[in-house]
């Protein structure tokens, strides 16, 4: 298939690029793997990645209903970042990080990771002030960050309102320096890619319909495209993960939830890098195209239609004009929604069982792009060696039961309020 | 669009109302083993389909109200007073 480089675009050029191969095969299932993923999202692509890279596990198949980067991966408003607070968190986000900045060289796929920078605006005294114990936490843990005056919020970002009769004045911010975005699609195709290259099968259109189980055992999968067998079954289907569970009879910590994205047309450069509001729920940033691209809150009921409704979508657009007055002039070209693994306590779920030949990866909430990279390697390292990495040994099925929830936001077992 | 047709006020606008929870779940005796308040504090069904929910008419007439609602289409059949059911359901 070989490499892309800049001689093998010159070269396909010069041919008017009609030689071009296929990014990835497209192959009739086999009737047995030694692992198989369910869901050909970012997740479930970069977990064959790794299996095959980092553990040399290449009878590989990942099964996807639709196509691969149809789910959440290309639904995404592309936030790459590692503020977090909590122990069983920050390390595993800035792991991610780590495998972010080496991705495109990875995969030999650009996946433009740019790193722009994510500014959290303050707008009080005391909201200031607990950006200023996120800040020295994340320092602690080794993760970039810097508190910024309101002169330096507004230098960085000129377009935000910095008058003072404004509804939430600018008090001052917090910028994790090394965090931005990245082209979600991009970062689907360049795992399915680097993977189908080692070997890893793709097989899209393909649903699972159910479970095969010997005894106690999950021994494979029944799809539309027949059954297929494995010796582990890995799950990677965000939104959909309690539909699955429900074939085992397993209720899961987790509530699945609509959340909306917006972009406008293409514009000249106007937001520089990622931006937060504070006093609202609202975060923004303009893609290498142009398209201004923003979103807000879930929804708040659970639903799995991949569309939202209104009332979230003029609260999003007026945290955006607070903010932002001049976006009103801006055209908005699209909206959608995306399902998401809303869990208990906001933290995903990467382990072994509760059945055997079964590993769970889901509870991703709104912030499981971000997580790709790390969620793939801890995946893999977790399927193959029958236990959890390091990295996300806290992410448990049973945390919940053994009272040892990770709640970035203390706010209990209210999935809508993560 | 959803719409909540609120027995006291009528029909009005989903922007009236705050989501609450399923309302089939139920709360598990004091002395209940722990895997049962297990279940009921963190574990939901989170069905694909007809959902049986509170909604709290927040800016109406603040009645809490039950409604059932099909969680693929955003489709309301039926609401209702907390201590009624659908009949479907009863
Ligand atoms: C609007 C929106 C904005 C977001 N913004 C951000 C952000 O800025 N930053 C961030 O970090 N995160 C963000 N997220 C969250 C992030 O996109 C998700 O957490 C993450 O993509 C989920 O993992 P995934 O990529 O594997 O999921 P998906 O891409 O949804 O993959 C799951 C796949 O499983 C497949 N599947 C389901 N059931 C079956 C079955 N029975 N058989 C076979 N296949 C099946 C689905 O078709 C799907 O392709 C956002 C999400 C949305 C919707
Ligand atoms: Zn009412």
């Amino acid at each position: 298939m070989g490499q892309y480089n800049a001689l093998n675009i010159a070269w396909n050029a010069l041919r008017g690029h009609k030689h071009w191969q296929r990014a990835w095969r497209d192959p009739e299932p086999k009737s047995n793997y030694d692992v198989i993923i369910i869901g050909g999202g970012g997740h479930g692509l970069a977990t064959a990645y790794y299996l095959a890279k980092n553990h040399g596990i290449t009878n590989v198949a990942i099964l996807e209903k639709g196509w691969i980067g149809g789910g959440n991966v290309g639904r995404n408003t592309t936030i790459v970042r590692s503020n977090y607070l909590l122990d069983g968190n920050a390390p595993f986000y800035e792991h991610g990080m780590n495998l972010w900045r080496d991705m495109a060289q990875d995969l030999n796929y650009n996946v433009m990771f740019s790193p722009r920078g994510v500014m959290n605006i303050a707008h009080s005294k005391s909201q200031y002030d607990t950006f200023a114990r996120r800040a020295n936490t994340m320092r602690l843990n080794g993760i970039q960050s810097e508190l910024l005056s309101r002169e330096e919020v507004l230098e960085r970002e000129p377009i935000i309102d910095g008058s003072a009769d404004t509804r939430f004045p600018v008090w001052g911010g917090i910028l994790q320096p090394d965090a931005g975005n990245a082209r979600h699609d991009a970062v689907a195709w360049g795992y399915a890619r680097a993977a189908d290259q080692l070997g890893v099968d793709i097989i899209q259109n393909c649903e699972v319909i159910d479970f095969i189980k010997q005894g106690e055992r999950i021994i494979g999968v029944k799809t539309n495209r027949g059954d297929i067998h494995a010796e582990k079954v890995g799950m990677a289907v965000a939104g959909s993960s309690s539909r699955l569970a429900e074939k085992l009879g397993m209720r899961l910590p987790i509530e699945s939830h609509v959340l909306q994205a917006f972009v406008t047309e293409p514009y000249k450069p106007l937001i520089n890098g990622v931006v937060t509001f504070g006093a609202g729920h609202f975060y923004v940033s303009q893609s290498d195209k142009g398209g201004v691209v923003f979103g807000g809150d879930i929804d708040g009921y659970n639903t799995y239609a991949q569309r939202g409704n209104l009332p979230v979508f003029e609260d999003v657009i007026a945290g955006g004009l607070t903010m932002m007055p001049c976006l009103s002039r801006l055209k908005l070209l699209r909206n959608w929604g995306g399902v998401m693994d809303m869990s208990m306590d906001g933290s995903p779920i990467i382990d072994v069982g509760p059945i055997d030949g079964l590993y769970l990866n889901t509870g991703w909430c709104y912030g499981g792009f971000k997580a790709t990279p790390a969620s793939g390697y801890c995946f893999a390292h977790t399927i193959a060696n029958d236990e959890a990495h390091e990295l996300n040994k806290a992410y448990t099925l049973d945390r919940f039961a053994k009272g040892y929830t990770i709640d970035e936001k203390g706010m209990g077992p209210y999935p809508k309020a993560h | 669009m959803i719409r909540i047709n609120c027995p006291y006020c009528g029909e009005r606008e989903h922007s009236e109302f705050t989501y609450g929870e399923d309302a089939t779940r139920t709360t598990p005796d004091n002395d209940a083993p722990m895997e049962e308040w297990n279940k009921f504090v963190y574990e939901r069904a989170n069905p694909a389909g007809e959902h049986i929910e509170y909604w709290h008419h927040a800016f109406g007439c603040r009645a809490w109200l039950k409604v059932q609602r099909n969680t693929l289409t955003h489709d309301i059949s039926w609401v209702g007073l907390p201590h009624e059911n659908p009949e479907a359901a009863s």
